[in-house]
């Protein structure tokens, strides 16, 4: 077996058995890490892809900034050990059906689609030849997204201030 | 095993490479705490270690001996795993930044095979050691929680509030660098800086057109002293005022592992701004005729060195010292020597002009350290808001402007 096979596995398992600690854990710092194992195990991923770039800002921007934003509140508020509570009747009802639902959905594509979808093996791609896509074809689509989020920034600035 | 290296040497050849520059990173690091410790007693005019063998040159492995002895202490009501996770974390992330830094140009060989002097060079190596550096953050941040103290909790709280709020500032300041280099894998950013201007000047980026880069520098220092934690920005641990911050729940070698996360900080920021703002390896003299005996400065610096310390240690109070002494300086000269010879006289330039750099940063660490007082909260936060990350502002716009009007 390649080497890159095994990692990708590691990894693999690495991110689900992170997402599934993190709804089982009952503490809100241990969840908060399980979601940083599973950011960091998916700049993994990026990276056996040939996407430097995409993985190191994955990490820089994920788990390095928002993830210590959320540790930091967590702190600050020093939030304990969550309740467990029965079952809510929404859930039961709605949420586990849609859920069996968008699972069967999700294996039967796959199982369709593996052998109709071609595999592209693309090598590195470098930060210039992203860079050039991303401010000479797509700059309109960018330079949006970067006002949206100032507008959200002000947005956020504006609710805090409102209390005297 | 043994087929898995024949058929990948990169990795046997990788592998050797890390031990050797973990043994002797670790080594660097423990002396540097006796450097730290001289340079600040000198500044205060004391001693500093002196018992521990001669000019307390032993006093590193004493320390060590005793942070493997003490007991170690687990708080109670401490969350244990993230305790213990805390400081692992923190040294790990450090130590591997080192993986990235080059520190010569020429290629060695081992088994055969013809490798960089340099772990990994990877070609997005700036953007990867900001990753790893973003990361650092939750070593202090987890140690300050987990620890059940409302002293550690507020040293972790005001790391985690610094460092978000400086490394601002760190990455823009080296946007500057990047614009003119073009590249973010770090060879080529020294490579880029080759190169006298008028003969003699050096094309570093501190000093290079179309922009020197002289407000990068200053911001990219700054944000570094506060992001590793230092002083006058050290008030996550601001012994005065919380005990020890974060690291006051931490005993024997735990303790000791953040100390040498916070070293191997230090001495990644040092490599940084050689490589950055000063050139890297790149020698400050000229490749010229008149210039070849420059090449000979690193074999006559350790001679004379060598030397020097033979002559004085001859004559030092201790019978120890007069024969420990002795001895360091005849493999001091002795190197001297071997770096006359013409086989390594052209394979010492890099890695010496690099590591003296490298030195020289971590003596303005202390010498900061030794001089200034340390920051208030709210000075610490507006000093970086409205001051240092403005300046990185301004500096990637004028360097942008430069770099566009260049002919």
């Amino acid at each position: 077996m390649h080497v890159e096979t095994v990692l990708f596995f590691v990894l693999a398992l690495m991110a689900i058995g992170g997402a599934v600690n993190l709804i089982v854990q009952r503490h809100p710092i241990h969840s908060a890490l399980s979601l940083i194992v599973v950011m960091v195990a998916l700049a993994g991923e990026y990276l056996l892809l040939g996407s430097e770039f995409i993985a190191a800002v994955q990490i820089i921007v994920y788990a390095g900034a928002i993830m210590v934003l959320f540790v930091f509140v967590i702190m600050l508020l020093n939030a304990g050990v969550e309740e467990r509570t029965h079952v809510s009747r929404m859930a039961q009802y709605v949420g586990v059906p849609v859920a069996a639902l968008l699972l069967i959905e999700l294996v039967w594509s796959i199982r369709r689609g593996s052998a109709a979808l071609p595999i592209q093996v693309s090598g590195t791609v470098s930060t210039s030849q992203l860079a050039t896509l991303l401010f000479r074809g797509y700059v309109f689509p960018f330079e949006l997204t970067s006002v949206l989020i100032l507008v959200a920034i002000i947005g956020a600035l504006a609710l805090a201030k409102r209390e005297p | 095993m043994n087929a898995i290296f024949a058929a990948h040497p990169l990795l046997l050849v990788s592998l050797v490479k890390i031990v050797v520059l973990l043994f002797l990173l670790m080594t660097a690091l423990a002396y540097l705490t006796w450097f730290e410790r001289k340079v600040v007693a000198h500044i205060q005019a004391r001693w500093g270690p002196y018992r521990v063998g001669p000019h307390g040159l032993l006093q590193p492995l004493a320390d060590g001996v005793k942070f493997l002895f003490k007991e170690d202490v687990t708080p109670a009501g401490a969350d244990k795993f993230i305790f213990l996770l805390a400081p692992f974390l923190t040294l790990s992330l450090a130590v591997s930044a080192i993986a990235l830094i080059p520190f010569g140009p020429m290629d060695i060989t081992i088994f055969g095979q013809q490798t960089p002097l340099q772990v990994a060079n990877v070609s997005i190596g700036l953007l990867f050691l900001f990753a790893l550096s973003s990361i650092g953050v939750y070593g202090v941040a987890l140690a300050g929680w987990a620890s059940n103290s409302k002293y550690s909790l507020l040293g972790g709280l005001r790391s985690t509030a610094q460092m978000i709020s400086y490394e601002l500032t760190l990455t823009l300041s080296v946007v500057g660098v990047l614009l003119m280099a073009g590249t973010l894998n770090f060879r080529e950013i020294i490579l880029a800086q080759s190169g006298f201007a008028w003969g003699f000047l050096p094309k570093w980026n501190l000093i290079a057109s179309p922009l020197p880069q002289v407000l990068g520098f200053v911001c990219f220092f700054t944000a570094a002293i506060a992001e590793t934690n230092r002083l006058p920005f050290d008030l996550p641990e601001a012994e005065g005022e919380l005990g020890a911050g974060f690291h006051t729940e931490y005993s024997s070698f735990k303790f000791a592992m953040f100390f040498i996360g916070e070293y191997a900080s230090m001495v990644t920021v040092s490599c940084l701004a050689a490589i950055l703002f000063f050139g890297g390896w790149l020698s400050p003299f000229p490749v010229a005729h008149n210039w070849s005996w420059t090449l000979y400065i690193p074999a006559a610096g350790f001679i004379i060195a060598g030397i020097g310390i033979l002559g004085y240690g001859v004559r030092y109070s201790t019978i120890f010292g007069k024969l420990l002494l002795p001895v360091v300086g005849l493999a001091v000269a002795g190197l001297g020597i071997l770096f006359a010879q013409p086989m390594a006289i052209e394979f010492v330039q890099g890695p010496f002009w690099f590591l003296l750099k490298v030195v020289l940063f971590l003596f303005v660490y202390v010498w900061v350290r030794g001089t200034l007082p340390r920051f208030r909260y709210d000075q610490l936060m507006a000093l970086g808001w409205k001051v240092m990350f403005p300046l990185a502002l301004a500096n990637v716009v004028l360097t942008s402007l430069a770099v566009a009007a260049r002919p």
